[in-house]
């Protein structure tokens, strides 16, 4: 594989587009990051589009019929909430392997107020069983998740309750977050139970939204950069879920994190402790705290030492492992094909000195590493460096 | 013969095809040769070992362990809440995803602890009913009686 660098970055604040289309919306991206790579939809060669409600009706052909029909070719990808990074990482394997040299991946997603999705309590049946033989509501299955590390380590409410209050305080330095307002560990701990012990704040709201990439090989970079600093792809890692006893039942999403943080340490020949930044996929807090050790940011049994900040290391911005200084899924909002190329933009942004990320900038960021889970499951991290 | 089938017709149904109702209800699995279990009883092939044609029908425990739980407040919407969701571990080593009954949801949230390990056993109810009016059944565990 040659070396690939991210040229241009581009992103729409998440929210709430009701009066636009999903194709507006990952066509707005798209030229934000065209402008800021300098070139044109005229120099794209292959592009990757990430959506996933609307999978099956051509996004990426339809974001070109508004920024530039040049005839390139498009793959349509859909893969959960992992939906924008595969996307991103399918540009990535076509500049690494050489086919073209300057892809083009969008992430974009409009959701509304699309309420708790997730499927029936008992998979694949005949007749609904919500509530009735469990349930599959995402609350609850990240809240299953949590409580299982609450069993292994007698974790409490307020460990997960504080990784709400991080990223509501990190989100109000995030102009393109979804939510910039403060929460309180009180506010966090007696807001409206969803999904024990996820409460309302630990739960990442729906939205729409929209990210971009250009993603280019070294000779390309040399002709177009223009002396900008940019970051390159160290580590591009993909897996699904390998078969563990309870993964049927109750979805594992810690196996494929650790199975893919290994690969993509060993690919970027970094460590945990050489990593200035992770955005990791916090869609609840439940989730945030089992990636704190999937991703080795701690030890195992350590993640509700490491959000207490008692430990010396810890994820909040300042600390020597800040986690999702973006707002995280959390607040910034969680645009299910947005999300995995609006992390690696916010990794990127702090890599490079971006101004998009100005007021939170982690000093003397060389590496960071965006990390996504989708549910069913399919994990992607992205290291990148510079 | 007719009449025979069309008896068995207005019987109730069971919610999901693991479920047997006779001769009492009971929750059945695929067990491979290698190990794993399965639920889902039209399986095409092992996705631990990748072998299809070493199934065996095997039927559950009626009695387990609660491994995790989660209650939930908020549902879709004519869902009654809250309720308290578990998965249940049984002795064959097998997990199943069900409610948790007789229990008290808010109590369970202020001490996990007795939730976990919970000896729990297989009990049934009528759930809804389906189009052509026939119950169906769905299971959910309760706390061991004995």
């Amino acid at each position: 594989m040659r070396n690939v660098y991210v040229l241009g970055t581009g992103m729409i604040k998440f929210g709430r587009y009701p009066d636009k289309t999903v194709p507006q919306l990952g066509g707005e991206a798209a030229l934000l990051a065209l402008k800021d790579a300098g070139i044109s939809i005229k120099d794209v060669e292959m592009f990757a589009c990430g959506n996933l409600m609307q999978s099956n009706a051509m996004v990426g052909q339809r974001i070109l019929q508004q920024v530039g029909q040049t005839g390139i070719p498009v793959i349509n990808v859909a893969n959960a909430c992992a939906t924008g990074s595969t996307a991103f990482r399918e540009a990535y394997i076509s500049v690494g392997a050489g086919m073209y040299d300057i892809a083009m991946a969008v992430g974009v997603e409009q959701m509304g107020k699309a309420g708790l999705l997730g499927g029936a309590g008992g998979g694949d049946p005949a007749y609904l069983t919500e509530g009735k033989l469990g349930s599959g509501t995402m609350p609850a299955v990240f809240g299953q998740a949590g409580i299982e590390h609450m069993r292994k380590y007698g974790t409490k409410l307020e460990h997960f309750a504080k990784i709400s209050v991080k990223s509501h305080k990190h989100a109000t330095k995030n102009p393109f977050s979804q939510y910039r307002n403060e929460v309180s560990l009180e506010d966090v701990m007696n807001a409206r139970m969803v999904g024990f012990p996820n409460t309302l704040y630990m739960c990442c709201p729906t939205g729409d939204g929209a990210a971009a990439a250009i993603l280019v090989s070294e000779d390309k970079l040399k002709q177009l950069a223009g002396g900008r600093k940019r970051a390159k792809v160290a580590a591009s890692i993909l897996t699904s879920d390998p078969w563990t006893d309870r993964d049927l039942t109750l979805p594992d999403v810690s196996t494929l994190t650790r199975r893919a943080s290994k690969q993509a340490y060993e690919k970027a020949g970094l460590g945990p402790k050489d990593i200035a930044l992770t955005e990791l996929h916090d869609c609840f807090a439940t989730a945030e705290l089992v990636h704190y050790e999937n991703l080795g940011l701690c030890g195992d049994g350590e993640a509700g030492k490491f959000i207490d900040e008692k430990g010396g290391v810890h994820p909040s911005l300042g600390g020597h492992a800040p986690v999702n200084v973006s707002g995280g899924l959390l607040s910034k909002g969680h645009p299910l094909g947005a999300t995995g190329v609006a992390n690696i933009c916010e990794v990127v942004w702090h890599l490079t000195q971006d101004d998009r990320a100005k007021d939170r900038q982690v000093p003397n960021a060389k590496a960071g590493q965006a990390h996504v889970i989708g549910l069913g499951s399919a994990c992607t991290i992205h290291v990148l460096t510079v | 013969m007719a009449e025979q089938a069309q008896a068995t017709d207005t019987g109730p149904r069971p919610i999901v095809p693991w479920l047997k109702l006779t001769p009492k209800p009971h929750l059945e699995a695929l067990k491979c040769a290698c190990g794993a279990m399965y639920l889902d009883p039209k399986r095409v092939a092992c996705s631990k070992c990748g072998a299809s044609d070493k199934f065996n029908p095997i039927t559950l425990s009626d009695k387990g362990k609660v491994y995790v739980f989660s209650v939930v407040h908020q549902s879709y919407p004519g869902i009654k809440t809250p309720y308290v969701t578990v998965i249940v571990d049984l002795p064959e080593g097998i997990s199943v995803r069900a409610n948790l009954t007789e229990v008290d949801a808010l109590e369970a949230q202020k001490e996990p602890n007795k939730i976990f390990n919970l000896p729990v056993e297989l009990t049934t109810a009528v759930a809804s009913k389906d189009r052509e009016g026939h119950d169906v059944i769905a299971f959910s565990y309760r706390p061991s009686k004995n």
